[in-house]
């Protein structure tokens, strides 16, 4: 048997939300953005470390790459929403990447008589 | 009207599925963008380069100020639907600020650069530079006004619990801005 819905949640539920999941909690909004940060400040020290310089576009990549999911994951609560939102969202992310990859291709930025080696 | 008639046959209300196909487009204009910047990169017959121009400090703190902005724009959205009205204003008016202070940066950025001898003409640089920025910029411009205008009728009463779906589509808008600047900030100034 189904509870009666608040007038509130009832409202909600007509214009198309939260029934779609919860969301994460304050505590968890403030967790990600400190991470955030610290990959931020990461990326800054990885840039200025000559060390670092032989890996730094897959050190680079990957930590953009967290950061990228985490925003999406938490703040645009992907993980938390329907799945259908995940994929429309992946669909255009994978043609964006296709776009990029066939463009460099095409203009010899990657692979055979690359330019920019 | 009833509670389906809202929803598309995926379960998911019109609106926030609108603005996800419509950031799944927004993925490809900046990919084109990304690649067309990429693709030209290091083919600058003549300067400023790059490695001459790019103001990484300078970039940085913008890049942590737009972060905070998504935490902000999260928090005010939280608020609304919690009906803690005083908090959600405060929270959307954070995002405006700060989304304020990552345009002053980047007028303070191309300002700089044109004086620097950096215009859309001088070279391959130039122009796939300012063309990628400027529209991420134009982007977070739309987002600004969008915020303030929320802000506006938070403050007329307007935007309860009951209409957390304005600021949530607002928020996902807002939240995509801030991903796109991620992969610049690595792709354009971090990877010379």
């Amino acid at each position: 048997m189904t509870e009666p819905l608040s007038s509130v949640e009832e409202t909600q539920v007509e214009h198309g939300e939260h029934a779609d999941g919860g969301h994460a909690s304050r505590g968890t909004y403030w967790l990600v953005a400190v991470i955030l940060a610290i990959i931020t400040l990461l990326e800054v020290a990885v840039f200025y470390v000559p060390a670092i310089r032989p890996v730094i576009v897959p050190t680079l990549l990957s930590l953009s790459a967290i950061k990228f999911a985490l925003v999406v994951l938490f703040f645009m609560h992907l993980k938390y929403d329907k799945p259908v939102l995940t994929g429309v969202f992946l669909g255009g992310l994978v043609v964006a990447t296709l776009i990029v990859l066939a463009l460099m291709l095409l203009f010899g930025a990657i692979g055979p008589g690359s330019h920019n080696v | 009207m009833s509670a389906d008639a809202h929803r598309t046959s995926f379960g998911v209300g019109h609106r926030k599925m609108a603005m996800w196909v419509f950031i799944a487009s927004e993925c490809m204009f900046f990919g084109s963008l990304i690649a067309t910047y990429l693709a030209y990169e290091g083919r600058s017959q003549v300067g400023p380069t790059p490695q001459e121009i790019l103001n990484i400090p300078l970039t940085s703190v913008s890049t942590f100020v737009l972060l905070m902005s998504s935490l902000s724009m999260v928090l005010a959205l939280d608020a609304v639907q919690r009906d803690e009205r005083g908090r959600a204003k405060i929270w959307t008016a954070g995002v405006v600020v700060l989304g304020g202070l990552f345009l002053a940066g980047q007028v303070y950025e191309f300002n700089h650069f044109h004086h620097q001898g950096l215009t859309l003409q001088t070279n391959l640089f130039g122009a796939t530079f300012y063309v990628l920025t400027g529209f991420h910029g134009a982007h977070v411009t739309v987002g600004v006004i969008w915020m303030s205008t929320l802000l506006v009728l938070m403050f007329a009463g307007r935007r309860g619990p009951e209409r957390a779906l304005d600021v949530e589509v607002a928020g996902l808008y807002w939240h995509f801005v801030d991903v796109v600047w991620i992969v610049i900030f690595t792709l354009v100034y971090l990877i010379q």
